[in-house]
């Protein structure tokens, strides 16, 4: 039958070595799973990578823990350089779970059993902005959408979508199948979408980005979306924030932005000469639309403000220090900036920590809140500048949840209820 | 009754071949998603219920079925909850998708390596697909037979 899969895999003498055991229990159960994955896949070989970002240390469950110890009991050891993504705890703020104690303890155990296996305790899902960037065109095997999307859009390193499991098998191994985004062929741009009559003021404002790139996820899917208009300076964090979003309403693992995105020098080299498979005119409309989809409350009183996801850079810390000098939270509203320790430690030695906490802002590291149970209110209202928390509030913690821009989330944390800048949206 | 008559009337059982993910044997009553489900934040592992609330069939619970979905949906820690839904003994008895999932396979394959023991994962062709029905009792085999028993 057609449809049955061929197997053609064929593993190096090295991949072959490990399956039968000769690196120890632990590797011989990463390759099989890995071999296996390959077939699934339907790729040919495998391939060294030179760098994992591993997203499985976040606790889903007893299992995952059994399933790293098990690992560990059998002496593994990463291979390549691995990062590790966001926990379930602030392991330098513990009082911040507000979890069981069973789970924080399962926790706990799972994170260390990452660490075990040698894999460095950077707990962040920005990994590529300071800690570890792939050089252009580097096989990787990265976990975590947002990271994902970002390595091969923005870094031009080569990764597939990577996820549980899979990626500390990679990191044991240094294997990955060949396949999809490994390659250069399936790296092309499918879907051009043109920036039609979006005022250039609007082009440099941070707040279009997370809208943007929930629209380009709505309207991908799994496709490799090219986006023509953008502006050459457009900033690493605004592509950051677009990729995130576009990585939480659709797969996107790769975007292309022309002019701007390392394999978009040109429109042309973005398709790989080849016709778009459809071309979508992005309106001011419907980014408003798009940015009105990403808020499940109307504007009103809020209980929440959380910025952060990705975590925060030094770049936007910066931007948030004047902003909350001018508007100091109202006590009633929760006010939470998530980030990782390389950062935090940069605010402890400008002296912004202190001012921040001061301000009665709550700085988390190592996880994020929509992962694990940090924030207090039960219910009620967050607002953010995230278009990635946008989209996993409600479900993940069972808040509504308000977009707005950077500065619309100060000033309305110090009000306790929805401030906009209505200009921000206009023709 | 009417049941006995459509026994009578569809005395075969169809067989279907599918594209083994992740072989096993399997067997239960289908379960027809019409869209495809996240089970991070779509499946709860500790009761096998559908809880995304935006999902046309929550409320439904998974467990012992055969879980008839177009393909997973969302993020990659779905593997994770198979494997716990695996470990809790919620999970379904064969999972059948439109579209090969990787993510889905993934859990089953660390289910297998952790706990002996994992539902099948396969694949049928589009035209096969859409011949199964809810409530129809279905047999994965390890071959990646699909056998379905009219009701």
């Amino acid at each position: 039958m057609l449809y049955l899969a061929l197997m053609t895999l064929e593993l190096s003498p090295r991949d072959e070595a490990m399956l039968a055991g000769e690196r120890g229990r632990a590797a011989q159960m990463a390759m099989r799973i890995l071999a296996t994955m390959a077939e699934v896949y339907g790729a040919e070989r495998l391939l060294d990578i030179e760098s994992v970002h591993v997203d499985g240390c976040l606790y889903h469950g007893e299992s995952g823990v059994e399933f790293a110890e098990r690992l560990v009991e059998g002496k593994a050891k990463v291979v390549v350089p691995t990062t590790l993504n966001v926990g379930a705890l602030d392991l330098l703020h513990p009082e911040y779970f507000r979890g069981s104690e069973q789970v924080r303890a399962l926790a706990g155990r799972m994170m260390r059993a990452y660490e075990a296996m040698g894999c460095r305790p950077t707990w962040t899902c920005a990994p590529y902005q300071a800690l570890h960037r792939p050089a252009f065109g580097t096989q990787i095997a990265w976990a975590e959408s947002n990271a994902i999307v970002f390595a091969n859009s923005v870094l031009g390193a080569r990764t597939n979508r990577y996820g549980d499991f899979i990626d500390i098998c990679a990191a044991i191994t240094g294997r990955a199948p060949a396949v999809g985004l490994h390659l250069a062929g399936p790296r092309r741009g499918q879907l051009l979408f043109r920036l039609v009559g979006v005022p250039a003021r609007l082009l440099g404002e941070d707040a279009l980005y997370p809208v943007l790139g929930y629209f380009l996820g709505a309207h991908s899917g799994t496709k490799i979306p090219v986006i023509e208009g953008l502006r050459p300076e457009t900033t690493e964090d605004q592509l950051k924030a677009l990729g995130a979003a576009a990585a939480s309403s659709g797969a996107v693992a790769l975007f292309h932005a022309v002019g701007v995105t390392p394999e978009a020098l040109t429109l042309e080299a973005a398709l790989q000469g080849r016709p778009p498979e459809a071309t979508i005119d992005v309106t001011l409309d419907e980014l408003r639309a798009m940015r009105d989809r990403l808020s499940t409350a109307a504007d009103g009183p809020i209980d929440v403000v959380a910025l952060g996801s990705p975590h925060f850079s030094p770049v936007e810390f910066a931007r948030l220090m004047p902003l909350l000098r001018q508007h100091r939270p109202h006590p009633a509203v929760e006010f939470i900036v998530c980030t990782n320790r390389l950062v935090y430690a940069g605010l402890q030695k400008r002296g912004w920590l202190a001012e921040l906490e001061a301000a009665g802002a709550q700085i988390v590291v190592d996880t994020c809140v929509v992962v694990t149970p940090i924030v207090r209110a039960g219910r009620g209202v967050l607002m953010t500048n995230s278009g990635k928390f946008a989209h996993y509030t409600p479900g993940n913690i069972g808040l509504q949840v308000v977009y707005g821009s950077l500065e619309e989330c100060v000033r309305s944390a110090a009000l306790g209820r929805v401030w906009r800048n209505e200009s921000l949206w206009e023709g | 009754m009417s049941g006995d008559q459509s026994k009578i009337q569809n005395p075969k059982s169809k067989i279907l071949h599918a594209r083994v993910l992740v072989p096993g044997f399997g067997r239960g009553q289908a379960l027809v998603l019409p869209e495809p489900l996240s089970l991070w934040g779509g499946l709860e592992p500790q009761t096998g219920e559908i809880i995304d609330q935006r999902h046309p069939r929550a409320g439904e619970v998974v467990t012992g079925r055969v879980l008839v979905l177009p393909a997973g949906r969302g993020s990659s820690s779905a593997s994770s909850i198979l494997l716990e839904a695996v470990r809790v003994g919620t999970a379904p008895a064969a999972i059948i998708t439109a579209e090969p999932d990787a993510i889905l396979a993934l859990g089953a394959v660390v289910a297998r390596e952790l706990y002996g023991q994992a539902p099948p994962v396969v694949t049928l062709a589009p035209a096969d697909y859409a011949l199964l029905v809810e409530g129809q009792m279905v047999t994965v085999t390890a071959g990646g037979e699909v056998q379905v028993e009219d009701v």
